[in-house]
């Protein structure tokens, strides 16, 4: 198996908190792999050394062969990373079709193009893709709607189908499911475990154990700042760092 | 609203234009209709067109436009002197320089976002306005303003054997010159053509991207998308605009002063495009209208055309009536404009467009339900 990602010895310290203490993670290339820790522990603040939002202070990032770090947001999703974040990012006042359509011509015309004199109505494949990956999240119904005007859930949604539309090689996922009734946690299983089958790398971060079980391949679990444990699914369970990790090991 | 589809785009478009040129007859009955208000009411229009692009789309609030109609202005009036009283050449001219200028003060100002980025460019546009006033007297003639004089070189006129013997030459288009409706119809034609390329802009990919930016910057950049060249495409285009409208002030009356780049210049077309509609397509049209023709009444309201108002009243109230009143009208009409302004924010915060879309859904009482949030729709 070869590793698509591969961190080395990443420290991050805000001002006395050492947020990321020595992380080291090696993401296998189309496996899902999932992060889970307690509140606070820095899984959010990895992803951010991941996709340009913080440097950290020490260590490397190794995407696909080629460092991350120095790299501008928008050059490292062009390499093809696409992140789904804890709290909705996505383009509120814009319809959802047009949300899903920024990234298909992000992907299309790269970084920077000038092109403003074609009617972006009239690009036949943009759109059809992206009210086919509307359709695979459920929320064709919706595509003419304000994206603001959409529950928590199915903005959560909408930001994974601006993911995925990308064909991403890497897609990181925090807390996917957030936010999510039952039901609707099901579907974005069903979800992901079918765009496994194209063969994209997921790194998910998620709290619902019944989420990290039925998709992950392997687990790294984070406390503290540092991986504390890391293993298959079935090693992971009886850990009892990770019982203690969790206080009580409610969750598990 | 309505669908942008372009179908609806043409039509709009087409009754954009029909009510641009026929503004002469339709403004006449609130005394409007006459050439030198209507070449104001076109090129203010444009100069908000252009500013909406970068505010009303991509969300960058500038402070400083007045500075690329100043620019624009000199430029058309060096090319008067120095070339051809022909406007064509002044009106290239201004869009260029101010395009390169514009280029350059967006490259730096738009290293920041929101409330810094517009306190870069107002500085920037007062930079501008007093270096026009100093070291740049050369080109700008300071306090004087840059004027045209019997002695000036008019190459082009004269390789063409136009003199213009002992008398001060006027702008003219191939012979035809620009006064009088003439004049408007010039000014008219490039403001449509000015609402063409906005209403293009909106509907193409890089209209979407600007809109992206104004709506979730940070997860454009997450998209993959280069945020900063956009933006400065953006703050150029508007920037050319800006110079445009400045060459048509010039080409109605040849000459450029310092204080038309003051930032209470810059703040007018703020408050047209936030007036009209920020965001909107007809909106800034709007608001520079409404102000301009405002600006044209009250300001010329003076104490005796007031007495004579309110001579019906008795003599201790009329005096009382004119004292207060004086206060909103002539130098105080930007008192006017002021409350004018408030009570539109407040009650109107998209504007006169989300007055007319409030309207229009009275009378279409069937498409309700289909969509209230006129002021973020980019079209109508
Ligand atoms: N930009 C920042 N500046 C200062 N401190 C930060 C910053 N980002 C994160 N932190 C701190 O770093 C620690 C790790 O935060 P992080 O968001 O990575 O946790 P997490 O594992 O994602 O938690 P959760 O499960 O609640 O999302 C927290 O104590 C947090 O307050
Ligand atoms: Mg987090």
């Amino acid at each position: 198996m070869t590793s698509i990602l591969q961190v080395k010895n990443v420290n991050k310290s805000f001002g006395g908190l050492k947020a990321l203490n020595n992380v080291e993670l090696s993401v296998e290339q189309g496996t899902v792999h999932a992060i889970i820790g307690p509140n606070g522990a820095g899984k959010s603040t990895l992803l951010n050394c991941f996709v340009g939002r913080l440097t950290p202070d020490t260590g490397t990032v190794d995407f696909d062969g080629t460092s991350l770090l120095g790299k501008q947001p928008h050059e490292i999703n062009q390499v093809g990373v696409s992140r789904v974040f804890q709290t909705p990012e996505i383009f509120g006042d814009l319809s959802l079709v047009e949300n899903v359509m920024i990234p298909t011509l992000a992907r299309r015309d790269g970084a920077f193009k000038l092109n403003p004199w074609q009617r972006v109505d009239s690009i036949a494949e943009v759109r059809e893709k992206a009210e086919h990956l509307l359709a695979d999240v459920d929320l064709q119904d919706k595509k003419d709607m304000i994206a603001n005007s959409l529950s928590r859930g199915d903005k959560r949604r909408l930001e994974l189908a601006m993911c995925l539309v990308q064909d991403p090689k890497l897609l990181l996922l925090d807390e996917p499911t957030a936010g999510m009734s039952r039901a609707d946690t099901n579907k974005t299983i069903d979800l992901l475990k079918r765009i496994g089958e194209r063969g994209i790398t997921k790194i998910v971060i998620e709290h619902d154990m019944h989420v990290v079980f039925s998709l992950a391949n392997k687990i790294s679990v984070m406390a503290q700042g540092t991986v504390i444990a890391e293993g298959k699914p079935e090693q992971i369970k009886g850990d009892p760092r990770v019982q203690e990790a969790y206080l009580g090991g409610a969750h598990l | 609203m309505i669908a942008p589809t372009a179908r609806n785009d043409l039509i709009l478009i087409g009754a954009f234009a029909a009510a641009v040129l026929t503004a002469p007859l339709w403004l006449a009955p609130i005394g409007a209709g006459y050439p030198d208000l209507l070449q104001k009411f076109a090129i203010y229009g444009l100069f908000a067109i252009g500013f909406n692009i970068l505010f009303g789309f991509t969300g960058y609030l500038s402070f400083g436009h007045a500075a690329f109609l100043g620019v624009g202005s000199y430029a058309a009036v060096w090319s008067f002197k120095l070339l051809t009283m022909n406007v064509l050449p002044a009106v290239f001219f201004a869009v260029l320089v101010s395009g390169l200028f514009a280029l350059a003060i967006g490259f730096i100002s738009l290293r920041r976002t929101g409330i810094y980025f517009s306190i870069l460019t107002l500085a920037f546009a007062q930079m501008s306005y007093n270096l026009a006033y100093s070291v740049l007297t050369p080109i700008t003639n300071g306090e004087t303003g840059l004027q045209l004089t019997t002695s000036d070189p008019r190459i082009l006129d004269k390789m063409a054997g136009i003199d213009y013997g002992a008398a001060l030459p006027t702008t003219d288009l191939f012979g035809t010159e620009m006064t009088g409706y003439p004049g408007f119809y010039f000014c008219a034609v490039l403001m449509i053509i000015g609402f063409v390329i906005a209403v293009r802009i909106a509907r193409s990919p890089f209209g979407t991207m600007l809109r992206a930016i104004k709506s979730n910057q940070n997860r454009l950049n997450y998209t993959g998308i280069n945020t900063r060249p956009y933006a400065l495409a953006a703050f150029v285009i508007s920037g050319m605009y800006a110079g445009l409208a400045g060459a048509l002030l010039a080409c109605t009356d040849p000459l450029a002063g310092a204080e038309r780049m003051q930032w209470t210049a810059s703040g007018e077309v703020v408050l047209m495009t936030i007036l009209g509609g920020a965001g909107t397509l007809l909106g800034p049209v709007f608001g520079a209208g409404v102000i301009k023709y405002f600006e044209n009444i009250f300001s010329a309201f003076n104490h005796d055309i007031l007495m004579s108002i309110f001579d019906f009243l008795p003599g201790w109230l009329q005096g009382i009536v004119v004292t207060v009143s004086g206060l909103f009208v002539g130098e105080g009409w930007h008192l006017t404009l002021g409350a004018l302004f408030m009570i539109i924010v407040i009650f109107l915060p998209g504007g006169l467009m989300e007055g007319v879309g409030r309207i229009a859904k009275l009378f279409r009482k069937d498409g309700g339900a289909a969509n209230s949030s006129v002021s973020t729709a980019p079209g109508e």
